[in-house]
C-alpha cells in the first residue's frame, strides 16, 4: 500500500533539517523565535513612545480649498500640497470627492481624471519650450544599453505575454492624434483645392 | 531644485521645481542623498493608482541631510543625517498612539482607508516624494531617525521601506519553529521576507517567481528553496505535492497589484485598470496555504475591487493578516540584526542611477532589464 500523505492522518511532516542544522547553516536562524522579540507583536501597543509633543497637531494653513474624503470629520491638520487640481481633470477630481471611499464612482472618476490630466498636460506641453517627448520620458532607449533582448528572451518570463501592450498604451494615443491631425489637414487641403 | 516628475503612464522626466517650503511648525526640509525606486512606485508609473497627478514627484524611500527645520522641531537640527520612513504620520492620533503608524488619521485628507505616504498619489495624501534634491518631511520629531554612524547610507535607504516591510510580512505570518513558509515574489520585499522567516525559526522557506535571476538571488541571499511558476503547469498543485499535500503553514504575498501568471487578471488590472490589482499571487497564496494557516499580505494593492477568491479563504479557516508596515517600530530590532551580521540590506542593490537619468531607471526596473532587483537614485546635489 502506498504511503499516506500528511493531511490524511494526524502526524506532522518531519522537518527536512533539524533546528541545529538550520542554526549552523543560516545566520541568525531563530533569533526572533520568541514572539516577544518581534517588534510588530502585539499589533497594537497603546502608549507607545512616538516623539509627538502635542495632543492634536497644529493646523497647516490651507492655501486653496483642499479636496478631502467625506469620511473625514474635517480637513486633516497636515496634508500634502503637491499639484493642486486644475482644468477639466481638476473638476472631475473635485466631483469625485463628493462620493465616499466606499463608492466605486469615487475611484472610477479619479482614474478617469488621471487619464484626462495626462492628455491636458501632453497637449499644453506643446505650447511650451519643452514638449512631452515619449522617447526620452519612457526611457525606452535603455533597451539598447541595458540588454533589452537578452534580458527577455530565453528566460522563461511570464510577462512577455503582455509586454507588447505597453508600447500600445503609450504610443497609440500619439498615433491616433497624429492620424487625426493628418486627416484634418488633408480635408482642409482638398476643400481648398475644390474651391 | 532638480526633481523627478510624473508625466502620465510610463512617462517621467526631471524638471526644475521650487524648493519645498516649511508648511507646518514641525516640518523639516531634507536634502536627499540617496533615494530608491520601489516596486510599488511602478503601480503609479503604470497609472494604476487613482488620483496620481501629472507633475507629482514620486519616491517614498530616501535618506538625506536636514537642511532646515520648522519652529517646533526639537529632535533634529540642520546638518543631521536622517533616514525617513515611508509613512507620513503624526504620532498622536488614535492609531499612531497604538503603534499603527501606517494608519495615521491626521495626515491624509484624501482618504481614511490609508495613511500618508511620500510621493504616492493624492490617495495617500498628496505629498511630493524624495526622488528629488530636496523634500518636505512633516512631523520631523516623529518620523525621521538619525542614521547611526556605523550604518552605511545604502543600508539606511533600504531601512525606509523594503527591509522593514519584508521583516513585517514575516511577522504577520506568526511563524512558529519548524513552519513551512512560502513567499510569492522574489523582489526586494520578498527576498527580505524570506530572509526574515528564518530569523523567526522557519523550518523551510520556499520562494516563487518567474524571473530566474531573482530566484537565483533568493537561493544565495535568502537560502531559500525556489520554484519558477512558469516551469509548472499548476504551481498550486506543485506546492501541494512539495508539502506532502498539506500546504504551507504560512504564505506571504510579496507581489501585490501587478502579479503575473494569468493573462486575463494581469491585463484587466495593470493595463485596463478595471481591478485595484491583479490578485494572482494572493489567490495562489489562499490556495497554497494549509487549512487553518496564515496568509500575510505586504504586496500593495489599489483601492478598487479585485477578484479575490474569498470563499476558499473562508472555507479553509485562514487567518489573513496585512498592513502597510509601521516602519519605525521595526528599526531597533533590525539594527541589532544588521550589527550581528544576520542582515546586509544593500546586498540586493543592483543599479545606481543618477537622478537625471531617472526615466531609464524606471524603464529598466519596470521591464526587468539587466537583472535589475533594486535601483537606487543618486540626486545631483548628493
Amino acid at each position: 500500500m502506498p504511503e499516506i500523505p500528511t493531511p490524511y492522518t494526524a502526524g506532522k511532516p518531519a522537518l527536512k533539517k533539524s533546528a541545529e542544522d538550520l542554526r549552523t547553516r543560516i545566520p541568525g536562524w531563530g533569533a526572533d523565535l520568541d514572539p516577544a522579540d518581534r517588534p510588530a507583536y502585539p499589533r497594537e501597543q497603546p502608549g507607545i513612545e512616538t516623539g509627538a509633543h502635542w495632543d492634536f497637531p497644529d493646523r497647516q494653513p490651507e492655501k486653496w480649498p483642499r479636496e478631502r474624503s467625506v469620511e473625514h470629520a474635517f480637513l486633516t491638520p497636515v496634508f500634502g500640497t503637491s499639484t493642486p487640481p486644475k482644468g477639466v481633470s481638476g473638476s472631475i477630481r473635485k466631483y469625485a470627492y463628493k462620493y465616499s471611499e466606499g463608492r466605486a464612482a469615487h475611484w472610477l472618476l479619479l482614474i478617469a481624471a488621471d487619464r484626462v490630466d495626462a492628455w491636458e498636460h501632453h497637449l499644453s506641453s506643446f505650447a511650451t519650450l519643452r514638449p512631452d517627448n515619449p522617447v526620452t520620458e519612457t526611457g525606452v532607449l535603455s533597451e539598447f544599453s541595458r540588454h533589452g533582448i537578452s534580458s527577455r528572451f530565453g528566460k522563461k518570463r511570464a510577462d512577455l505575454s503582455h509586454q507588447w501592450i505597453d508600447p500600445v498604451i503609450v504610443g497609440a494615443p500619439w498615433a491616433l492624434a497624429a492620424g487625426g491631425v493628418a486627416a484634418a489637414t488633408l480635408r482642409t487641403l482638398r476643400k481648398r483645392g475644390a474651391a | 531644485m532638480r526633481s523627478m516628475v510624473y508625466r502620465g503612464p510610463y512617462k517621467v522626466r526631471v524638471e526644475e521645481k521650487d524648493m519645498p517650503p516649511i508648511e507646518h511648525p514641525n516640518d523639516a526640509i531634507v536634502r536627499v542623498t540617496r533615494a530608491a525606486i520601489c516596486g510599488s512606485d511602478l503601480h503609479l508609473y503604470h497609472g494604476m493608482m487613482p488620483d496620481t497627478r501629472v507633475g507629482m514627484t514620486f519616491g517614498h524611500e530616501f535618506v538625506g541631510v536636514v537642511e532646515q527645520v520648522g519652529s517646533s522641531v526639537e529632535q533634529l537640527k540642520a546638518g543631521d543625517r536622517v533616514m525617513v520612513p515611508f509613512n507620513v504620520y503624526c504620532g498622536s492620533c488614535y492609531f499612531c498612539s497604538r503603534g499603527l503608524y501606517s494608519n495615521c488619521h491626521n495626515v491624509n485628507p484624501n482618504a481614511t482607508a490609508v495613511g500618508g505616504i511620500y510621493g504616492y498619489s493624492h490617495t495617500c495624501g498628496g505629498y511630493d516624494g524624495g526622488q528629488a534634491e530636496f523634500v518636505r518631511v512633516p512631523f520631523a520629531d516623529v518620523g525621521p531617525g538619525l542614521i547611526p554612524d556605523w550604518l552605511d547610507e545604502e543600508d539606511a535607504v533600504l531601512l525606509t521601506d523594503a527591509l522593514p516591510t519584508g521583516y513585517f510580512g514575516a511577522q504577520l505570518g506568526d511563524i512558529a519553529e519548524g513552519d513551512t513558509v512560502v513567499v510569492f515574489g522574489a523582489g526586494p520585499v520578498g527576498l527580505f521576507a524570506a530572509k526574515s522567516a528564518w530569523l523567526m525559526g522557519a523550518g523551510r522557506v520556499i520562494v516563487i517567481d518567474h524571473l530566474e535571476y531573482r530566484l537565483e538571488k533568493a537561493r544565495t541571499f535568502a537560502h531559500a528553496e525556489t520554484y519558477n511558476f512558469v516551469e509548472h503547469d499548476d504551481i498550486v498543485v506543485h506546492l501541494k505535492k512539495a508539502t506532502d499535500y498539506l500546504g504551507a503553514d504560512v504564505v506571504i504575498d510579496a507581489v501585490g497589484a501587478e502579479a503575473d501568471g494569468n493573462f486575463l487578471q494581469h491585463v484587466t488590472s495593470s493595463k485596463l485598470k478595471l481591478q485595484g490589482g491583479s490578485p494572482i499571487a494572493l489567490n495562489w497564496a489562499i490556495d497554497t496555504v494549509r487549512k487553518g494557516g496564515t496568509v500575510s499580505v505586504v504586496g500593495a494593492y489599489g483601492p478598487i475591487f479585485s477578484a479575490v477568491k474569498f470563499g476558499d479563504a473562508m472555507n479553509k479557516g485562514l487567518t489573513l493578516r496585512m498592513n502597510q508596515c509601521p516602519v519605525k517600530r521595526q528599526w531597533p530590532r533590525l539594527f541589532e540584526h544588521i550589527r550581528n551580521g544576520y542582515l546586509k540590506p544593500s546586498d540586493i542593490v543592483t543599479h545606481r542611477i543618477p537622478l537625471e537619468h531617472i526615466a531609464e531607471g524606471y524603464h529598466i526596473f519596470s521591464a526587468k532589464l539587466d537583472d535589475c532587483i533594486k535601483p537606487l537614485i543618486v540626486p545631483t546635489a548628493a
